[in-house]
Parts: C-alpha cells; structure tokens; sequence
C-alpha cells in the first residue's frame, strides 16, 4: 500500500551506511553492529526499536561519538554534511556536540550533575554564547517554559535532587533542545518513567519536535510510544538493521518475521499500554559468533534452507519500505 | 547551609562533653586514688587528705563532672602538679607547634594527594598512574615514626642539609625545622588520598552526568573540574577529617623524634612524671580540636554537595 503523501522524499540529515563495530572484550571481538544502513531525514522523528542487546544504544552513541573505549568502528561511515562521523577526531566531535547534535539519556535521576543548580548547568551548557549571563539566564527559562515547567525562575535556584524524575527529564529536554540541535538522540527516554509521565514526555517531545524541526532518533522498547511519536521506525535485530519504513508502514505492514513477532501479527494490540516489548521465543545468537546466514533464522517460523545459507540483503517492499528477509525476494515468489 | 552548620555546631559541643565526662570517669575507674598517684607512695595521710579537697575528689560523682565542666567553661583546666602552673597556659604553650606541624602535614599531603589521584585516575595504566599506586601502597604501611626516624638520618644526619632537632627561631628556621617532621607525618597521607581519589574520581567518571557533560561538548577541563573532581573529592576530605586524630598521634612520635615543643612531647613528659592534670587537659583540648576538625571537614563536604546538606 503506497503511501500518496510519503513520495516526496524528505532530505537527508545523516546517512550511516554499512556502519559495523567491534567491542573488544576478553573473550575476542563482539560484532555489535553490523552493516547498518540508515538514513536519518531532516525534521523527521525516526523510531529504533528491537530487543535489549540488539545495539540500540550502541548506534544511539556512535552518533555522537560517545561510544565507550573498548568499541571500535571497523567499516562503513556515518555521513553528515560532508563530515564522517565514523571517523571524527575528539576536537572535531566536541565542535558537533552540543551544537548541532544533542542527547536525553534514559535515566533522568542521574543525568544532571547533582552538585550543580539547574540554571548553572543550563548556562554552563551556553559557553560558546557570548551573550551575557542575564541574557543566558533568559534564555534558560525561556527553555524551561518550552518543557512546561512551572514557574520556571525559580527552578534555575533549585538542585536535581530536588526535583522529581519527569521535571527533571524535562529539564533535560530543555537543555538539549536550547542548544538548538539538527539532530536529538533520545534513548528511551521515558523507560525511567511510569506510563502517565510517559505520554506527557511523548507528547511534550512530539509538541517541541514540530515547533524546533529537528531531527530526532528516538530509541524505545515501547511500541505504543513509537507508534504515537515517531515517521519512521527502524527495525534491529543481533545488531542490523532488519526492517526500514514509515511507522504506517512498518505497523500495518510489517514485512520482516521478527516485527511480525514483535506485533504479534496484531497492530491493534500496539496501542495497549504493554510497555515492554513482547518476549519472543528463543534467545539472541551469540553476537561474537554471528550466524553465517539469516540472524532471526532460529528463531523464525518460517524459515527455510536459504536462511542458513545465504545472508539476506535488504528487499525492496514498497517505496521507502525495506527488510532483511528471503521470504521478500521477488524472484523466489515466481519460482 | 547555616542552618545545617548550627545543628552540626551543636552536635559537636555534645560529643566533646561526651568525651569529657568519659574521661574524667576513666581518672576514677583507674585503680587507686588520683591523690595517691599525684602525690606518690611517700605521702602522708593528711597530704593526701589536703589534696583530695583541693582537687575535689571528696564530693559525690556528679557534683566533681559539674564543677570540672564549670572549670573548662572558665578556661580552667587545673594546676601542673609539680610547678602549680594553670594547665590551659601550658597546653596553649605548646600548641601552636602542634597544630602548624599538622596542619602543614595535612595541607601538603592534601594537595599532592588530590592532585596525584586525578592524574592516575585520568591517566589511568600509564607510568605515573602504576608508580603512584605502588608509592601510595608502600607509604601507607609505613609508620610515622619509621619515616621519621628515616628522614633524621639521612636528611639531617648524613646529608645535613636539614635541622633535626628542635623547632627553630624566627620564621625560615622555623620552616627548615618544619620540613622533616611535617614530610614524615604527611607522606603516608598522600597515598591514602592519592588512593582515594583515583578510586572515587574512577567512579564519578562513569557516572551518566559526566557522559551529558560530553554530550553537551563542554571542555574536558570543566568537566574534570565542576562535574568529576567537586564530587569525588568528598571522600578524602572526610578522611582527612577524621584523620586529624591519627595525625596527633603521629605528632606524639615525631615531636619526641625531632624533640620539637608540642602537645606530643608535652603528653609523653606528662605520662612519665604522672603529672594527671597536664595529661587531661592536653588530651581534652586535643579532643576538641579532633572534634572541630571532623565538623569542618563535614562542613566542607555540605558546602561541596547540597545533598549532604538535607541528609541531617
Ligand atoms: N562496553 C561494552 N563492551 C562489550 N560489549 C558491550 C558494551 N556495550 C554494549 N555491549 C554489548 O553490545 C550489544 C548491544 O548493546 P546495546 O547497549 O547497544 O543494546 P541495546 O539495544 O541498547 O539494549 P537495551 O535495550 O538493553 O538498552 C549487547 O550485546 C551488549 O552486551
Ligand atoms: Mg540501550
């Protein structure tokens, strides 16, 4: 089912095209990523679902070069205006942080520095301004009033530990989105957070998405919440990316038998308030040692020979809509 | 802050009566008479008699706790047994050697310490990093008094380029008579904070808000400064605390090492000619100064961290 108002293809903000790293650990080189392949488009909210250790995060970080020591990028580029952030020195990164990309991480209670007051980290965050102080501080509670915080003066004064989580993932927000990003990474920034918390989050991210236009990549185990917020959704799964497509597409049209899985074969169950991903039979393969063919084979109802065999390569499912699996290849349809 | 300082304030006026009232007790729990023990076995009954009055020792329990805490408010600590001196004069004699001799050990060893344990802990498995931790274990297990004895002989006695005995006149001799008592005191101390620091800077370096730090591009130098070294920094300031009276006890060595003046070498004369009154009143007012020196370190920490400011 083509999509009339999705041909228009919206630019390109960052390309990560055949992205693959390494994790150096004591037991030899786990392959957390491997081949990924997607594109972030301007002013779009890109949804990154899958289950715990699918390298989620791992891709999250790379994106703005905060991955930890012991991983290393082994092939493919992370294009953005003619930077590869694959291979950005520390100068280069620190240049983009901050500036053009920010991020919201998961656990608000340990995100802000707990020795600081609120307003200082939010004008520490401003260095590069040469504003001055009262004109940082305005800006500040201008920004804190865009997270609908009441009475947000006051709240420049205040210490994090002072605050509960949600304000204080607000204030997250805040700052992230005062430095007026291109692209925000947000990992799952409402797992931390009880469901009625969770969709005000959602939909203050929704609200200040549309009014800033940024991109953003939203990380989440949370279908509903991805369905409510996000485009785009990308699919991984053993470290790829196993399914790409709008959410309409992606929820109603599920093309991969791991997203089938994840649904359940039942959009309508997606909207239900279940806030972890439903558990699917079977485990994760060993990412050190990655299957030779298809990753989800052993798992898969419907796998066949091929699937041991030959790795899949991303087929075409519609416009726009692609996934990592033999059952999509036209020609083995004819035969 | 003000107001958590005057709870702590309070707190700490407790505990040195605490400590008082428990040393006091301990003069009577001691077997034998303290008249005895001042006087010595060749006095006569009416001496002994006469003493008890004058310091006294024939009123009930809590009468004695009451007068003595009346006396310390008045400054009045008792008589040297021997001279018949006020006890506060001779303890406030001698305690400014003391406390410049701790408090440069501290400040020293403090400094190189912190400074040591954020340079391994930021540059941790290089060489300075290894070769602290193996400087910092080798210290630590080595007492004051060793390292004294160490620094007289081969500073003062073989090289002689430092005094080793005595506290010096005026204020250069001052410092060089300073240096090697204070370098054997505060050497051990910087490998404990040096210690320290590098295990707690490694733990606030993994924490999430030093990773938004980064994510927000802020120099590594503010980061290392307002979100990882303000925090980390906590637990040596509270040894360093507590560790006032580990100190005082490695001055009672080391001022009778380099036979400096101070309320060490003052104890230890003390102790030996069972002089009670001068025993008391130095421990006491080494107490209190134990006491106000855990209250500041508290104080720092509160300042440092609004967290600790709501724990009381
Ligand atoms: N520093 C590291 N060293 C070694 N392995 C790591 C490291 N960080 C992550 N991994 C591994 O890489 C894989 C991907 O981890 P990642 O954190 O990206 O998963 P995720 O999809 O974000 O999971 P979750 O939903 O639990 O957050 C996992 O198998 C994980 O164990
Ligand atoms: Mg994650």
């Amino acid at each position: 089912m083509p999509e009339t108002n999705e041909t228009a293809q919206p630019e390109t903000l960052v390309s990560v095209r055949d992205l693959s790293l390494d994790f150096d650990t004591l037991s030899g080189p786990l392959h957390a990523l491997r081949n990924v392949t997607l594109a972030l488009p301007k002013g779009r909210i890109t949804g990154l679902v899958g289950e715990s250790g699918c390298g989620k995060s791992t891709l999250a970080y790379s994106l703005i070069g905060l991955l930890p020591g012991n991983a290393s990028i082994v092939g493919g580029e992370i294009a953005m205006d003619g930077l590869d952030l694959a291979h950005l020195r520390a100068s280069e990164w620190r240049k983009l942080r901050g500036t053009r990309i920010a991020m919201i991480f998961q656990d608000p209670m340990t995100s802000l520095n707990p020795v600081t007051t609120v307003g200082q980290q939010m004008l520490d965050i401003q260095y590069r301004d040469r504003s001055s102080r009262a004109e940082k501080r305005a800006k500040a509670v201008e920004f804190l009033e865009q997270v609908q915080i009441p009475d947000p003066e006051s709240k420049l004064d205040v210490y994090p530990h002072q605050l509960s989580g949600g304000m204080r993932q607000r204030v997250c927000i805040a700052m992230a989105l005062l430095t007026q990003p291109d692209l925000l990474i947000a990992d799952e920034p409402t797992t931390a957070l009880d469901a009625t918390l969770e969709m005000q989050i959602v939909d203050l991210l929704k609200e200040l998405q549309g009014k800033f236009g940024c991109s953003v990549l939203f990380v989440s185990h949370h279908l509903g919440t991805v369905a409510e917020l996000c485009d785009d959704v990308a699919v991984m799964y053993a470290g790829e990316v196993v399914e790409r497509g709008t959410a309409r597409q992606i929820f109603h049209d599920p093309a991969h038998p791991y997203t089938q899985a994840l649904f359940e074969c039942d959009p309508g169950r997606i909207r239900e308030a279940t806030r972890e991903l439903p558990t699917i039979p079977g485990t994760l393969p060993d990412l050190r040692r990655p299957p030779r063919g298809c990753a989800f084979r052993a798992r898969c109802p419907h796998a066949w020979p091929r699937c041991a065999d030959e790795h899949p390569p991303l087929y075409l499912r519609d416009e726009g809509h692609d996934a990592r699996c033999h059952l999509l290849d036209e020609t083995e349809a004819v035969a | 802050m003000l107001y958590y300082a005057g709870q702590r304030l309070v707190l700490s006026v407790v505990i040195v009566m605490v400590a008082v009232s428990i040393l006091t007790l301990m003069m009577h729990v001691v077997p034998g008479d303290p008249a005895v023990m001042i006087l010595g076995p060749r006095a006569t009954p009416e001496l002994i008699e006469q003493t008890r009055v004058a310091m006294g020792l024939d009123k009930p329990l809590p009468i004695q706790l009451l007068t003595f805490f009346g006396n310390i408010l008045r400054g009045d600590l008792g008589q040297d047994v021997f001279t018949g001196r006020p006890v506060s004069r001779i303890v406030f004699e001698q305690l400014p050697y003391t406390l410049i001799l701790i408090s440069v050990s501290i400040l020293w060893s403090a400094a190189l310490g912190i400074l040591l344990g954020a340079y391994s802990a930021l540059r941790r498995n290089t060489w300075l990093d290894t070769l602290t931790g193996i400087l910092s274990v080798g210290t630590i297990s080595i007492p004051a008094f060793v390292m004294a004895l160490y620094a007289v002989l081969i500073f003062a006695v073989w090289l002689g380029w430092l005094p080793a005995i005595g506290a010096g006149r005026g204020f250069w001799d001052g410092i060089s008579h300073l240096i090697l008592p204070a370098f054997a005191i505060g050497v051990a101390w910087v490998g404990y904070v040096a210690r320290i620091v590098r295990a707690s800077m490694l733990e606030v370096m993994g924490e999430p808000h030093v990773r938004m730090a980064r994510a927000f591009g802020l120099p590594e130098r503010r980061i290392t400064r307002s979100h990882i070294l303000k925090i980390a920094v906590q637990p040596a300031v509270t040894l360093l605390g507590t560790g006032v009276a580990h100190l005082f006890s490695a001055a009672v060595f080391v001022e009778v090492i380099f036979a400096r003046p101070g309320i060490g070498a003052l104890i230890v004369s003390a102790v030996n000619e069972r002089n009670y009154p001068i025993v008391l009143g130095a421990v006491l007012v080494t107490t209190g100064i134990i006491v106000l020196a855990t209250l500041i370190s508290d104080l720092v920490v509160a300042w440092l961290d609004p967290r600790q400011r709501e724990g009381m």
